[in-house]
């Protein structure tokens, strides 16, 4: 069922956790807080989950106002299922009973059969007797996420699911929750610092920024379309480069004109941050313009070096890893840009 | 939620539990402050200071020799390698399950004038032998020592295991032979346990009666005891018990602060499996001779003395009073274990999180003071304070009742006042476990606060709850001042009849009812041996 938070405030001691933050998930989408620590998400999610008070805003599940205006459904009424970072399983529980524990009010052969199903979509099926300490974190998460599902909750909670995991078990889980919660047709909110979980689960992203919502669309229009600089820093990698803009679709850089869609329009003569993400940056040995490698990481499969432009500017680029390249050397460079994302420049006039 | 309304319900619910506590002291406080100045006076001259001068000789001297006996035994078993270590290491805890008064007059039973020993030691080296009298301070020191020795054996090898090995091998890298090591890093390190133990000793030294009664030497408690049912001055035992409980005081001060000082010198858990000295030869047998003799002292001859006596009155003494006895012992203990358990969840429930507040945590300390608070002390206020219920409930709802004094009702409130601590610290590590986020997922499954205790708290603590049980119930079976001092007309227990048949001195009958005493005793010994055992096979 849809979620939404309209104006929703909370305040610590010195710090606002939340200012005024409004977002609304669509029944059935899958959506995703994305920020660093200490940006207010986790408040958020227990804003809505009703573990914290909201000191102002309204909070509503399909329609039904849980707080704000004097409204107050306490935690365990709100139907509202929630996975823990911890993942908090109830350890004198095996995965069954886990499972079957929010439950109680089914008869038991609709609870068995209910259990059973989730068991199956999360792929337990063959753990439902064995307890919590016996099981991998990964397995440990599944059931997390099952036992928040079995209810059939308004909405499902993720506060940092994958966070308590090793590296090469997270991805591979991300596609797994995502298929369950579709399966269930579930609507959720997931809440991570971890841009590659967000873009693996999330249908709709929200960039968390000291308790403010900086931007809320679709994971592509986030990498490509940032409408602000905290965003643009923070989602994907990139750098900026000094530009002044010409006219509605050009921009003159010290790389040459970049033509494209400006995503905020402003006038010419305007000097601006642009953009660059690594792969608008294309590693040429034959192009006129070079620049001089100041770092390089070997990833495997290519090179990411970063480089120094001739005003001091620095731009990232992936380069086959064929092209191998000393610190020190210059490379030739092209630009392959196809959206100009570009801010006022700071402190410039 | 707002902070002040979050602070406000477990306030009341630990201010609920902390009012037994409360009114004890009140009355006692009340009742000595409105004593007659020449009483007073009185007591300064002809009691106070023979009095005094002994319960401090007595606890000064028994935390010396649990101290002495608790550390080098800590040491030989932590640290040390010799022939029966492994076994010493756990049976050097069975003393515990002896209570201080029956070590008492198997002593004196045995090694008085006319007692087994002296007698065969005479016969055996004529009739002019000079031996020390057992009836003197430095005899009841000893006796309540060695029975008192195991609760700093248990701090300081807990201490000592947790960075034995390492404090070594860092000495001896640093050029210390392994004696210096010991005492200059290893006891140093092990001081804040060691104080915490001593601390333990000399609280018990102070609140002990059975023991002291036993060699008729006078302390503060037994003092009480006979200005209640000697003389019938209550007035007199409130100030007495006043006088005491600020001794107690003291003795909780030192301990809050060897306890806050261990907080920073946690031990490293991490350590690796001790690496012991090995004492060769004629030092290991030596150490084991050590370690025999204490063992055989503190249980082993005590027991066989007990068990002997107790077979050869049976054959008359076994009768259906005895069934009685146990009966009325079972359901004290049974009763007073599930009160103290109930108020422990509660005080448990409302402190389980820092955002309780200080008032509630403060409110929890209180309630469970009542481990320091020597018997007799206790006995004094409950009654005073039942009693001033009593006679409030006469003045204002007439009728002539007694509602409280006198019954099993008042016996049970001296028992929670003093043994809530007992229940409550397996209860709140309990708690301690039990990780917010769990809570947080059992609401967000649907449960409101009712259910969250019983299908979440309650399933979960299980272990601390059954450790709660058991320790409220052996304590209160071995209780004897509270239950003297406040017993309805006929509740004789176990260790009333203790009591009464070594007042008589008639030593033999009262090793029947010692034997279970012991027996039930043994029972949370062995539950902390396996769990210490347990410990040292999980790391």
């Amino acid at each position: 069922m849809r979620l939404e938070l309209r104006e929703v405030s909370r305040r610590f001691p010195g710090v606002a956790a939340l200012d005024r933050l409004s977002l609304r998930v669509e029944a059935g989408r899958i959506g995703c807080l994305l920020g660093p620590s200490g940006s207010g998400k986790s408040t958020a999610l227990r804003c809505i989950a009703g573990f914290e008070r909201p000191d102002a805003g309204e909070v509503f599940a399909g329609g039904e106002r849980l707080s704000g205006g004097g409204d107050w459904v306490p935690p365990e009424r709100r139907r509202i299922g929630m996975v823990f970072q911890d993942f908090a399983l109830f350890p004198h529980l095996d995965v069954a009973a886990n499972v079957a524990f929010g439950l109680r009010d089914l008869a038991r052969a609709a609870r068995r059969r209910r259990v059973a199903e989730l068991l199956e979509l999360v792929g337990l099926a063959a753990e439902a007797r064995r307890y919590p300490h016996e099981l991998s974190g990964g397995q440990q998460q599944r059931v997390a996420l099952g036992r928040a599902l079995a209810p059939r909750p308004r909405l499902v909670l993720l506060d940092e699911p994958f966070s308590n995991l090793d590296a090469d078990v997270r991805t591979g889980l991300a596609q797994s929750v995502r298929a369950a919660l579709v399966a269930e047709g579930a609507t959720a909110l997931l809440v991570t610092h971890d841009q590659r979980e967000a873009f693996a689960i999330a249908d709709e992203i929200g960039v968390l920024q000291a308790g403010r919502l900086e931007q809320w669309d679709v994971p592509w229009k986030l990498y490509h379309s940032p409408t602000t600089r905290f965003v643009a820093d923070f989602v994907g990698e990139g750098t900026f480069i000094p530009g002044t803009v010409l006219g509605p679709r050009r921009v003159s850089t010290e790389l040459g004109v970049i033509e494209g869609q400006l995503t905020r329009e402003a006038p010419p003569g305007t000097l601006v941050d642009l953009l660059l993400r690594p792969d608008d940056v294309i590693h040429d040995d034959a192009s006129p313009l070079a620049a001089e490698v100041v770092e390089r990481s070997f990833r495997g499969a290519e090179f990411q070096y970063r480089l120094r432009l001739p005003s001091g500017a620095v731009a990232l680029s992936f380069a086959p890893s064929h092209h191998d390249h000393a610190v020190g050397e210059r490379i030739g460079i092209r630009l392959d840009a196809r959206h100009l994302v570009g801010f006022p420049r700071e402190g410039g006039a | 939620m707002d902070a002040a309304s979050a602070r406000a319900g477990p306030a009341s619910v630990a201010i609920l539990v902390a009012l037994p506590m409360a009114a004890v002291v009140a009355a006692i406080v009340q009742g000595a402050l409105g004593a007659e100045p020449a009483l007073w006076d009185h007591l300064r001259e002809y009691v106070l200071a023979r009095v005094a001068a002994n319960t401090l000789v007595l606890a000064v001297g028994v935390v010396a020799v649990a101290g002495c006996l608790g550390t080098a035994l800590a040491w030989l078993t932590a640290a040390c390698e010799f022939p029966g270590r492994a076994f010493f290491s756990w049976a050097l805890l069975l003393p515990m399950a002896m209570p201080a008064y029956v070590l008492a007059f198997v002593a004196v039973a045995t090694l008085d004038y006319a007692g087994i020993v002296p007698t065969a030691l005479r016969a055996w080296l004529g009739n002019d032998l000079w031996l020390p009298p057992i009836r003197s301070a430095g005899g009841v020191v000893a006796v309540i020592g060695i029975a008192l020795y195991p609760y700093v054996y248990l701090m300081a090898r807990g201490a000592f295991l947790t960075h034995g090995a390492r404090v070594l091998e860092s000495a001896q890298s640093l050029g210390l032979g392994p004696w210096q090591g010991l005492f200059r890093v290893a006891i140093p390190l092990a001081r804040p346990w060691l104080a915490g133990g001593m601390a333990l000793v000399a609280m018990e030294a102070l609140a002990d009666f059975g023991a002291v009664s036993v060699f008729n030497y006078d302390t503060f408690t037994t003092a009480i005891y006979e200005s209640w049912y000697g003389l019938f001055s209550v007035e007199t035992a409130l100030l007495l018990a006043l006088v005491l409980l600020s001794f107690v005081a003291l003795a909780l001060a030192a301990e809050r602060l060897a306890r806050g000082r261990r907080r920073y010198t946690a031990a490293d858990a991490g350590a690796r499996a001790p690496l012991r000295l090995a004492l060769p030869g004629f030092r290991g047998w030596l150490a084991t001779a050590f370690a025999g003799g204490v063992f055989a002292v503190a249980f082993v001859l005590p027991a066989v003395a007990l068990a002997r006596w107790a077979l050869a009155v049976a054959p008359f003494d076994l009768d259906g009073r005895y069934v009685a006895y146990v009966m009325r012992t079972l359901a004290l203990a049974g009763m007073a274990a599930l009160a103290c358990l109930a108020l422990a969840v509660a005080l448990g429930y409302a402190t389980r999180k820092p955002s309780a507040g200080r008032l509630a945590h403060a409110a929890a300390r209180f309630a469970t003071l009542g481990y320091a608070v020597p018997g007799t002390v206790l006995a004094v206020g409950v009654v005073t304070a039942l009693g001033a219920f009593d006679s409030a409930w006469r003045a204002h709802l007439g009728g002539d009742g007694l509602w409280l004094s006198g019954t099993v009702l008042a016996l049970l409130f001296g028992y929670v006042a003093r043994f809530l601590a007992v229940a409550y610290g397996p209860i709140q590590g309990g708690f301690s476990r039990i990780r917010p986020s769990l809570e947080e997922a059992a609401r967000s499954l649907g449960l409101a606060t009712r259910e969250l205790i019983s299908r979440l708290h309650l399933p979960l603590l299980g272990a601390g709850i059954g450790t709660a049980l058991l320790l409220v119930f052996v304590d209160v079976m071995k209780e004897m001042p509270i239950t003297l001092m406040t017993r309805p007309f006929g509740w004789d227990t176990l260790a009333v009849r203790v009591f009464e048949m070594t007042a008589e001195g008639e030593w033999e009958r009262a090793a029947l009812p010692s034997l279970a005493i012991v027996a039930a005793g043994l029972l949370p010994v062995a539950l902390l041996t396996w769990r210490m055992e347990r410990a040292a096979r999980a790391a």
